[in-house]
């Protein structure tokens, strides 16, 4: 079995801020990391393959430095990673990013595609089944375990806020890997050792079968930013401070608005 | 469609330095003294509007070749699963009348599944003018290919201009299905939605993971898909119908078998604080989970519920259903109590109808300050003790 993993790499903090006069956004350093969400899909990649010995191969799409993820991926589980990335890509939405990564999984081959349920900087949970619809695939999202029921068949569980699910999807397919799902592992030394030949491709729009640039990108995204900005912030209340005693003012205001009685 | 198109001749040294300041995203790259722009560029324009003279200029390509006037009405997806009709669907509808008003633009309700006669009577309640319900008793809730191929083929015969679904787990997992058969735009968990006299839906949503609010739009494509969350909107009160029902019962969509219910078990519902009337919410400011029962007395005081950040759900203090927020709950207490947190737009978005907002942090200049009655500056390590005393001298705290 043959198992794809999409993994991406975010801003380490997510304290990006604008400056309310300028308009400029202000960054929190350039730290990055992979986005935590992802790490459940990776795990439960690696519990598949140790009960099944599945090859698991791992995908990112971002600029080069994002091979740094994928270097991880292989020092936890991954058996081997591709790297697509191409300026052209650039300003990609949603629908422009699972459009690329669907012809990259497509070219690789897979039965099993595994997404994160999110990530925190798009937070949008949408790329993975724009992915499953693109590659005419079924998928379930927000999964907490799943297993093989036979070579052609995962049986899944799922929760939302009101129900529990057991499902049978047939491969191939996409899945969602909701957070907290199982314990992610970390990267181990012995492995960086054992994988540190392993050669990460990179693959650009030249390598994907539809070669046509406006498809991807900004000239393939359908949405567009028109202007971003700070949040309002009117200030509406009281800022009681240098306060003798905090403890009894917050106390006294809840008795004044009667939320507490008094005695 | 717009690009960013860099003036080599203009780069230096110094160009490169202030543009990779300015870049949010790093997305700047000086190799072999060329600069050029690699993937992880967001297009947020930031490098034209306040980057050097010159350098950078947005190239604008040939604009939308739609018709827009073709594309007409709103219609809502009325989320259904056996006898349960999610209510982010009245909330939509509600939502929908007002983008339509002053137009002759329809508000639609689309069902689809086994049985769809008590959630289209609501729709019309709620005011539609009219509902598409797809009914066939081989509809299958899990089946979102099928769906897709139903909404997809009723987009197409109306013609239809916007789209809006419910941010629910199942809205979430079917709007992108929808959007990528249709190649079209799709914005997640809106908190705001405008329409322009074109019909261009303005969909704004926190963006880039960070304080930042973004205006989206969908210049070229439609129809225009937007996702939101249930309770960021109301519901309107259910009136005197006037719409129509159109039931449509010939087996439409492609049965492909793919994906089958094996069990199924209803979750045990957690008080929900989504309907709580008196909230404290805790934040990252709390150092360990034994100090949080430094709220106890206060919550048992005001008989309210508990709720968190999402920094405290990573910590796993608490059940995810407790977190406040954009990828957590909206929240319309009375009276809601913070403690501890800084209120970044994505907790913000799920207070904003909060009738009364006490808030307790260190420091006077939180976001959260700003939209709070009252704002008690101050160590909660040290607010607490103390109104502990007092709650127990006032007899407030049971025993
Ligand atoms: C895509 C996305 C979605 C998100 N969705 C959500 C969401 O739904 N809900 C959510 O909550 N977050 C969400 N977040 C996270 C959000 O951006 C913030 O990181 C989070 O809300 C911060 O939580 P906090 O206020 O508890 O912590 P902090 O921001 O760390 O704030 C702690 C506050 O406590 C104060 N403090 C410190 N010590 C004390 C003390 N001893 N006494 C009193 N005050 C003290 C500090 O001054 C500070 O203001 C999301 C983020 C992203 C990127
Ligand atoms: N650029 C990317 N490269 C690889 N995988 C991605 C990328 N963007 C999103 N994904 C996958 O899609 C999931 C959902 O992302 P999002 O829709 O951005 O919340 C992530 O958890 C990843 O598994």
């Amino acid at each position: 079995m043959k198992i794809l993993t999409c993994i991406k790499q975010v801003p380490a903090s997510s304290n990006v801020d604008v400056d309310p006069e300028t308009g400029v956004l202000i960054r929190d350093g350039k730290n990055v990391k992979m986005n935590p969400y992802d790490l459940y899909a990776l795990e439960t990649a690696y519990l598949l393959k140790a009960r099944s010995g599945a090859h698991v191969h791992t995908v990112t799409m971002g600029p080069p430095s994002a091979a740094d993820v994928l270097r991880e991926a292989l020092m936890m589980g991954s058996d081997g990673a591709t790297l697509l990335s191409d300026p052209r890509f650039a300003g990609a939405d949603v629908l422009a990013t699972a459009y690329a990564l669907s012809q990259m999984l497509r070219r690789i081959g897979f039965d099993l595609i595994i997404c994160g349920k999110q990530t925190t900087d798009g937070d949008t949970a949408q790329v993975g089944p724009e992915i499953a619809e693109f590659l005419d695939v079924p998928h379930v999202s927000y999964v907490r375990d799943v297993d093989l029921r036979d070579d052609k068949t995962l049986r899944i569980r799922t929760v939302d806020d009101r129900h529990e699910d057991v499902l049978d999807i047939k491969l191939p397919c996409l899945i969602t890997v909701d957070k907290d799902a199982n314990t992610p592992r970390l990267p181990s030394f012995k492995r960086k050792r054992s994988t540190r030949d392993i050669r990460i491709e990179t693959w650009t729009l030249d390598d994907l079968s539809d070669k046509e640039a406006t498809h991807y990108g900004l000239r393939g995204s359908p949405t567009q930013v028109e202007s971003i900005f700070p949040p309002e912030r009117q200030a509406t209340g009281r800022i009681h401070s240098n306060l003798e005693n905090p403890g009894k003012t917050l106390f006294d205001i809840l008795v004044e608005q009667k939320w507490l009685r008094g005695d | 469609m717009a690009y960013i198109k860099i003036r080599q001749e203009k780069v230096d040294k110094k160009t490169v330095e202030e543009l990779k300041e300015i870049c949010p995203f790093d997305a700047f790259d000086y190799i072999d003294a060329y600069l050029s722009i690699n993937a992880a560029c967001k297009m947020c324009k930031l490098c034209v509007q306040k980057g050097p003279e010159g350098v950078c200029e947005l190239i604008e390509g040939t604009p939308a070749s739609i018709d827009k006037g073709a594309y007409r009405g709103i219609a809502v997806f009325i989320e259904t699963r056996n006898d349960t009709i999610h209510p982010v669907g009245w909330e939509l509808i509600g939502k929908a009348r007002e983008l339509v008003a002053d137009t002759t633009n329809p508000v639609h309700a689309l069902i689809i599944g086994p049985s769809t006669a008590r959630a289209a009577e609501l729709a019309l309640a709620y005011g539609v003018d009219k509902v598409t319900a797809y009914e066939h008793e081989d509809y299958r809730y899990h089946d979102l290919e099928r769906i897709t191929d139903i909404v997809a083929d009723f987009c197409k015969r109306t013609r239809l201009n916007v789209l809006l679904i419910g941010g629910t787990p199942y809205g979430r997992s079917l709007a992108p299905r929808i959007a990528a058969r249709l190649k079209t735009g799709l914005t997640a968990d809106c908190t705001k939605l405008e329409m322009t006299d074109e019909g261009d839906l303005v969909q704004i949503r926190p963006a880039f993971g960070g304080n930042i609010m973004a205006r989206i739009v969908t210049p070229a494509h439609r129809p225009q898909l937007a996702t939101i969350r249930h309770k960021m909107f109301n519901a309107p009160a259910p009136a005197t119908p006037f719409g129509v029902i159109d039931r449509l019962s010939e087996a439409a969509g492609k049965q492909r078998d793919r994906v089958r219910l094996v069990s199924t078990r209803v979750r045990p519902q957690v008080d929900d604080i989504a309907d709580a009337e008196t909230i404290i919410a805790l934040g990252r400011a709390f150092k360990k989970k034994k100090d949080l029962a430094l709220v106890e007395p206060l919550r048992k005081a005001l008989s309210a519920e508990l709720a968190c950040t999402r920094p405290l759900i990573e910590n796993g203090w608490f059940d995810a259903r407790r977190q406040i927020g954009l990828s957590g709950r909206t929240v319309k207490p009375k009276l809601l109590v913070n403690i501890g947190i800084s209120g970044a737009v994505q907790y913000i978005e799920g207070i904003r109808d909060a009738e009364c907002i006490l808030t307790v942090n260190t420091d006077p200049e939180c976001a959260l300050a700003s939209i709070s009655h009252h704002t008690i500056v101050g160590d909660l390590y040290d607010v607490l003790p103390t109104l502990n005393d007092h709650l127990k001298k006032n007899g407030r705290v049971p025993s």
